[in-house]
């Protein structure tokens, strides 16, 4: 037999085999988290949300019109998008141009540019942005139409004259990224302007807390509700956010608190800063969250009356179809709009020039497509940072189009989807409009496996 | 000059007064929100309470408000500018988020009192209960009595003054506040520690004793502050990047 020979050094090569069996348990993943530990003996803090594999909206489909359903015609047919929200107690309830609205994002956690695009994008697409936990800024409340103002537990910048200029209140009592976890702001970020809001030193690592300060349970936020409605004089809804956990009762006990709305967070939900072991093991897939959302509302006949948002993982207009078939009344995106804004691109944009990034995610540890480096406040393409430099890297003119077009991509989507579904309003998308794809799917959404009338769980089977 | 009934009110008027009996709470924060209806008007009086709750509530005008017996939670949040005085007890979360102004217990407050104040003068004359100045934010709380467990936790600014006893975890991951203490400290939260007064807190106790109108001699005062030993926890964390 010829061997082959390696020319320059006219050795043999080394014909053993190298065993590179993968471990399941011990997966590179595993080993890089290890050896992570062994070196700095502290959990990791990431930005994002969960990244490993759940069920999610990709794994439903739609049924659209055929022989048995009739559809509409493509982009000429009426279909209507127009969304309204906290009809329940509120003077003034939230009247929106689509359901897609902007989650709650904090100044800190983002730029004021960032803030100021979020703005002016969802007042271009008739939608509403939302405050965070740092406040609200005067940049954010000039641009945007619809604001929703985050009562949060620190607290942070909250005061009479902002809730007064908010169009709805948000009570937050979780997040899907860490239920049961609070924010958490590193002191890089913590620059004069940020600490001054939160009346925080400048540079402390700040972990905001988890509980509200002057209530506990669910017979106080009743009576803490109410306090915010006198204070606004009733005139606008209140919402109230929850992580993606005991969903079915925590909705309950939403409704009867007295919210207009109810925001569900799923586990795929976005943080600028968490701890790793928070992101990937708590709560539940944002498809299972629904189900139980839209149960609970059903159980208690409040469907209707009380609107649901769903968040956490809503990517496209796909998604967005399927939560509203699900019986979601909206939804609201985080980390989708920052991927519009060049959250992993490998450039930014100087004018209408692109710029690589590449070597700043380097800098960070990391690369385009696979950064979460949030927390550092070194964002490559300046969106969540606070430093002067990179912060320039989003413009609000060119931020505002590129989320602005994101959400009228997905709007466009939605409504090619509901009208092939035969729908001249998002709205009437249902749920026999849909069918899971896997058993997982169809056990966590209540939906029928394809091809089959299964729904696991449901009936004893 | 007597209240008159704020259903009697004549232009002249300047006290004006709400029997919850007959009024609600709804049309008595109505009438404390709207400018028109409180020109010429130095002080609304609240009779008959009962322990209602959200008296008061995002009150921004320089106005005097008597609450005439027992109220119950929410009492004066979010105030700005008014002196709020209430003649009994009060539940949870008294002059939570206050802004500016003064609110005054004359009794005894349940739990949270003063929660997140960002600025103003919370005075209980009695004791209050835990968690009293809860994540304050600049405010200044001064209680006659005692006040209860984890109380002024993650509290970032401000001045809290305890005429009587401290329970468990007083201070509790203190930023920037400072709390004074004249009896017992029961135990101190993570991070809070005991340092020596200087003639600033002297000062500073001379300042809150004379508004709350207490007599205490400053020099019986401990201070409690931060030991900022939490303040940055991430320090040995990857900070190689
Ligand atoms: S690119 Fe910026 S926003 Fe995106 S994950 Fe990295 S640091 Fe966060």
């Amino acid at each position: 037999m010829n061997r082959p020979v390696a020319l320059d050094t006219e050795q043999p090569v080394d014909e053993r085999l190298l065993s590179l069996e993968n471990s399941y348990s011990y997966s590179s993943d595993t080993l890089a988290y290890i050896q992570r530990a062994a070196r700095y003996g502290l959990y990791d803090i990431r930005g994002l949300g969960a990244k490993r594999k759940l069920p999610n909206f990709d794994d439903l489909s739609f049924l659209t019109a055929g022989a048995s359903r009739y559809p509409l015609e493509g982009y000429r047919e009426k279909c209507t998008t127009k969304t309204v929200l906290g009809t329940r107690f509120a003077k003034k309830p939230i009247v929106l141009d689509t359901p897609i609205t902007i989650a709650g994002m904090s100044f800190g956690a983002l730029s004021a540019n960032v803030k100021e695009s979020l703005g002016r994008a969802a007042t271009e697409m008739g939608t509403s942005t939302t405050t965070g936990d740092g406040g609200m800024t005067q940049e954010e409340r000039g641009s945007s139409k619809t604001l929703i103002y985050q009562c949060l537990p620190s607290r942070y910048g909250f005061n009479p004259d902002d809730l007064r200029k908010a169009d709805a209140i948000e009570m937050v009592i979780g997040q899907g990224a860490k239920p049961g976890g609070g924010g958490m702001l590193l002191g890089q970020k913590i620059n004069p302007r940020v600490a001054k809001m939160r009346t925080l030193p400048e540079g402390v690592d700040q972990r905001s807390a988890c509980r509200h300060p002057d209530w506990t349970g669910p017979d106080d936020l009743a009576i803490k509700l109410k306090e915010l409605r006198e204070i606004t004089d009733w005139q606008v809804p209140i919402y109230i956010k929850v992580g993606a956990t005991r969903t079915y009762q925590d909705v309950k006990l939403a409704v009867k608190a007295g919210a207009d709305v109810v925001v569900v967070d799923g586990m795929q939900g976005g943080t600028a800063a968490t701890q790793q072991v928070f992101i990937e093991h708590t709560g539940i897939p944002t498809l299972a969250a629904t189900k139980l959302a839209v149960q609970a509302l059903e159980d208690m006949d409040m469907r209707g009356t009380v609107q649901l948002i769903v968040s956490g993982g809503i990517r496209s207009g796909a998604d967005v179809a399927k939560a509203l078939a699900m019986g979601a009344d909206a939804v609201a995106i985080g980390q989708g709009v920052l991927m519009a804004l060049g959250c992993n691109s490998p450039f930014w944009w100087k004018g209408n020039q692109r710029v690589s990034a590449e070597a700043d995610y380097h800098a960070l540890g990391t690369a385009p497509g696979h950064c979460h480096h949030c927390q550092t406040g070194k964002c490559p393409v300046g969106v969540t940072t606070q430093d002067t430099v990179l912060e320039q890297r989003v413009q609000p003119d060119m931020g505002a189009k590129h989320v602005k077009n994101y959400l009228q991509t997905m709007n466009m989507e939605l409504t090619t989807l509901a009208r092939a579904c035969g729908k001249s309003n998002v709205h009437h998308l249902e749920r026999e409009d849909l069918v899971a794809m896997t058993v997982e799917a169809a056990a966590m959404a209540g939906l029928p496996l394809a091809g089959t009338s299964w729904i696991p769980g449901v009936n004893g089977c | 000059m007597e209240s008159v009934n704020v259903a009697e009110r004549t232009d002249s008027a300047t006290r004006v007064s709400f029997d919850l009996t007959t009024a609600s709470v709804r049309e008595l924060n109505a009438f404390l929100h709207d400018p028109a209806k409180l020109a010429g008007i130095e002080q609304v009086t609240v009779l008959n309470p009962e322990g209602a709750h959200n008296l008061a509530v995002g009150v921004a005008a320089p106005i005097d408000i008597e609450i005439d017996g027992n109220a119950g939670y929410f009492i004066a949040g979010m105030n700005k500018q008014a002196n709020v005085t209430v003649h009994g007890n009060v539940g949870w979360s008294v002059a939570e988020n206050i802004m500016s102004g003064t609110v005054r217990v004359k009794g005894i407050a349940s739990e949270c009192a003063g929660a997140s104040g960002h600025g103003g003068l919370l005075v209980i004359e009695g004791d209050a209960s835990s968690r009293c100045g809860i994540s304050m934010k600049g405010c200044d709380i001064v209680v006659g009595g005692s006040v209860g467990h984890m109380s002024a936790f993650m509290a970032q600014a401000g001045r809290m003054v305890v005429c009587g006893d401290a329970g468990g975890g007083l201070g509790d991951s203190l930023y920037e506040a400072v709390i004074y203490v004249r009896g017992t400290i029961h135990s101190l939260g993570a991070d809070a520690q005991e340092e020596p007064m200087t003639d600033d807190d002297y000062a500073a106790l001379t300042e809150l004793l004379g508004k709350a109108g207490f007599d205490h001699d400053p020099k019986s005062f401990k201070r409690v502050a931060s030991g900022r030993t939490l303040y940055h926890w991430n320090a040995d964390a990857e900070q190689d990047y």
